[in-house]
């Protein structure tokens, strides 16, 4: 499968942006999560070649980060804390509720291709948990119906 | 003259929905002809009150809170603009006994002032300390850094004077000062609220430490998980290299710093200092051997100073009032203060910054109210996911270092999370181990494969298969990983889960009494 021109201007200018920066692989390859969701595997050669570096060592740093996706996310990611605050405060069951409202595991995305569910530990919101993060947008003291509501939001089509 | 309103941008205040009380404030006021002036603040933290608006009057600030966009009409019915009376009113704010109580050094300002306004910081004795740090040489800095006692606030609580010397007597064409920004720790948030609520004060700590070893160049290695903080920090950056407190010849100097902040990539383990170094090197996070230390081969190979964001945001203000008044508060060898960050299950979270030796108990209980759910505490785990979990009996150990120490269990970043009676110690542990296995970085083997070993072990000691064995081969596996891991990811695993198994050996299904193998 090849990119659409659309990624690969996104990867060109991703590359070109950040190349003269010391230590410029991660703002790259934020550069390119950021436009199209995840690092498609096709980019992997084009940046390792442009930094004179070998596939496996781009592919490496890829694949050591949590935040880097290989795969392309639904169209909105809910991002639930599993760290002992939040664990303290119910994030068990939460996370329980929305495998089974989304009809999915961690890490998966559903059949519709709107949630992908994934698991976060610590959003830094310890004081208000349980927290969860939705796209950019971080949710505090959500109860199993709160959550319920704000996918049903976001379903509806809220950006 | 217009009324200034505060609600919060703090990110923790907008996962309460505190943008949606701005804009219904600021409909309202519109709709009412009144002529109001809404100021985004940092967080009080006292994040049970929030979203908590503050109406600034002649007598002072006048908090009210919990506030939610359906109070906003009553509000402004019962005058709240001129501090009337209201369900939801707290009175002035400096009096709420959570904030009165506290001593705030590093937080002076957080929740004061507009965090991205160079004005309203300097109206509030910011970069005084620079200033002072301007004229004089390196050694003296470093000197009022070592008298003051600061020590790390990572979690290592190694003296900051002492890293800072090491860099500034090694001898190197460029030097850098790397803040670690990557608080990755369960319960704690004070780095997040200062890079939200005040992140000038973080710029001129870094700035001065640049000064001091004679590091021109700065990065900030910040954790993906907080894109609010990020952007103001890159705002704040940009005020201050316009304002020629960055950049080239600062203040007419003729010294320069430069600081960018970079973005993490969700990876815990880069917290480690010699791992975040390779990470800001565009590598993977895999934790270098030390020696040498980053002080001497750190970033690129260069003389490094890496310190966290609460050691470098204290650094103005000793600058500016001098190492002894810092030195001042505290207790034994934990000298100033520490901003604790209350989490979990109790009624009132938030961040109190206290001199230590503040007990646990007075924490729990005076500050944060005892348990959210109304049951007994039963467990705290203080440190992050690496720090010991503490049954009640030790609620009266101070909030000291050697304190900690002597009760095989540390500080860490000054994070507290709290459990009520449901919680499971067994789960707790074996998600310690699992969380281990989740990030480590590979590199050596008793974290690598020990902790996958360690949630095996722990399965089959909560089946009860051979449960009196296991227990004895989880003894010895934490054993390897406490001794021979590489990092403190590795090495400290075994806090939480050894700390569990000594605690609360009931519900790893042995007697209460039993000290297990």
């Amino acid at each position: 499968m090849t990119l659409p021109d659309r990624s690969k201007k996104v990867i060109e200018a991703a590359i070109t942006s950040n190349r003269n920066k010391p230590g410029a692989l991660l703002p790259i390859l934020h550069g390119i999560q950021d436009n199209i969701g995840y690092i498609p595997p096709e980019a992997v050669s084009v940046i390792a070649s442009e930094l004179n570096l070998s596939r496996a060592e781009v592919h490496g740093v890829v694949s050591f980060y949590h935040y880097f996706r290989q795969t392309p996310p639904g169209r909105h990611t809910l991002q639930i804390c599993q760290a002992e605050s939040c664990q303290a405060m119910g994030s068990r069951a939460l996370t329980e509720r929305a495998k089974s409202i989304l009809d999915v595991s961690l890490h998966e995305t559903t059949a519709d291709q709107e949630f992908s569910l994934e698991p976060i530990y610590c959003l830094g919101n310890c004081a208000c948990s349980p927290a969860v993060m939705i796209d950019d947008e971080v949710h505090g003291r959500v109860t199993p119906d709160r959550l319920e509501q704000l996918l049903n939001q976001f379903r509806k089509g809220k950006q | 003259m217009s009324i200034k309103v505060y609600v919060p941008r703090d990110s923790s205040v907008l996962s309460l929905g505190a943008d949606q009380v701005a804009i219904t404030i600021a409909a309202e006021s519109g709709r009412r002809g009144a002529r109001i002036e809404i100021i985004r603040n940092g967080s009080r933290g006292m994040f049970w009150l929030e979203t908590m608006v503050e109406i600034s009057t002649p007598t002072g600030r006048i908090a009210y809170g919990p506030v939610q966009p359906q109070d906003v009409p009553s509000l402004f019915e019962n005058n709240f603009l001129y501090g009337g009376e209201h369900h939801l009113r707290l009175g002035l704010t400096e009096k709420i006994p959570f904030l009165k109580n506290q001593e705030r050094l590093t937080f002076a300002r957080v929740g004061i002032t507009d965090p991205v306004s160079i004005l309203d910081y300097l109206a509030h004795d910011g970069y005084r300390g620079l200033k002072r740090a301007l004229d004089m040489n390196g050694t003296a800095i470093i000197e009022e850094v070592t008298d003051s006692g600061l020590r790390g606030r990572g979690g290592a609580a190694f003296p900051t004077g002492i890293k800072w010397k090491t860099v500034l007597n090694t001898a190197a064409d460029q030097k850098y000062i790397v803040c670690n920004a990557d608080e990755g720790d369960s319960g704690t948030y004070s780095d997040r609220m200062i890079m939200e609520g005040d992140p000038f004060v973080l710029i001129e700590g870094m700035t001065i430490a640049g000064i001091a070893v004679g590091a021109t160049q700065g990065y900030i290695y910040l954790r993906s998980e907080y894109p609010h903080a990020m952007q103001v920090l890159n705002e704040a950056i940009a005020v201050a290299t316009a304002n020629n407190y960055l950049g080239k010849d600062i203040l007419g100097s003729n010294k320069s710093f430069h600081l960018e902040a970079r973005r993490g990539a969700g990876a815990y383990v880069c917290g480690e200092e010699t791992s975040l170094l390779e990470s800001l090197e565009g590598k993977r996070g895999i934790v270098r051997f030390k020696p040498p230390l980053p002080a001497i081969e750190g970033l690129f190979g260069k003389p490094t100073i890496i310190n966290n964001v609460i050691s470098l945001a204290s650094v103005p203000i000793i600058l500016d009032k001098g190492g002894e008044f810092y030195r001042n508060y505290g207790m034994g060898r934990s000298r100033g203060t520490l901003p604790i960050q209350l989490a979990g299950n109790l009624k009132q979270c938030g961040l109190v910054e206290k001199a230590f030796g503040v007990t646990l108990r007075e924490l729990l209980y005076d500050y944060g109210g005892g348990s959210a759910s109304g049951k007994p505490i039963r467990a705290v785990q203080v440190g992050g996911p690496l720090g010991a979990y503490l049954p009640e009996s030790q609620f009266d150990t101070p909030l000291d270092y050697e304190a900690f120490t002597n009760i095989w269990a540390v500080l860490g970043h000054g994070g507290i999370v709290a459990f009520d009676d449901t919680v499971d110690m067994a789960h707790m542990a074996r998600y310690a181990m699992e969380f281990c296995a989740i990030e480590s970085c590979g590199k050596c083997t008793p974290c690598r494969i020990g902790s996958i070993r360690g949630v095996e072990v722990i399965d089959k000691i909560i089946a009860n298969h051979e449960r009196v064995a296991n227990i004895a081969l989880l003894r010895d596996l934490n054993d390897t990983m406490l001794n021979g891991s590489l990092c403190a990811l590795g090495g400290m695993t075994p806090y939480p889960v050894l700390s569990a198994l000594n605690h609360f050996p009931e519900d790893f299904g042995l007697q209460k009494t039993q000290q297990a193998a």
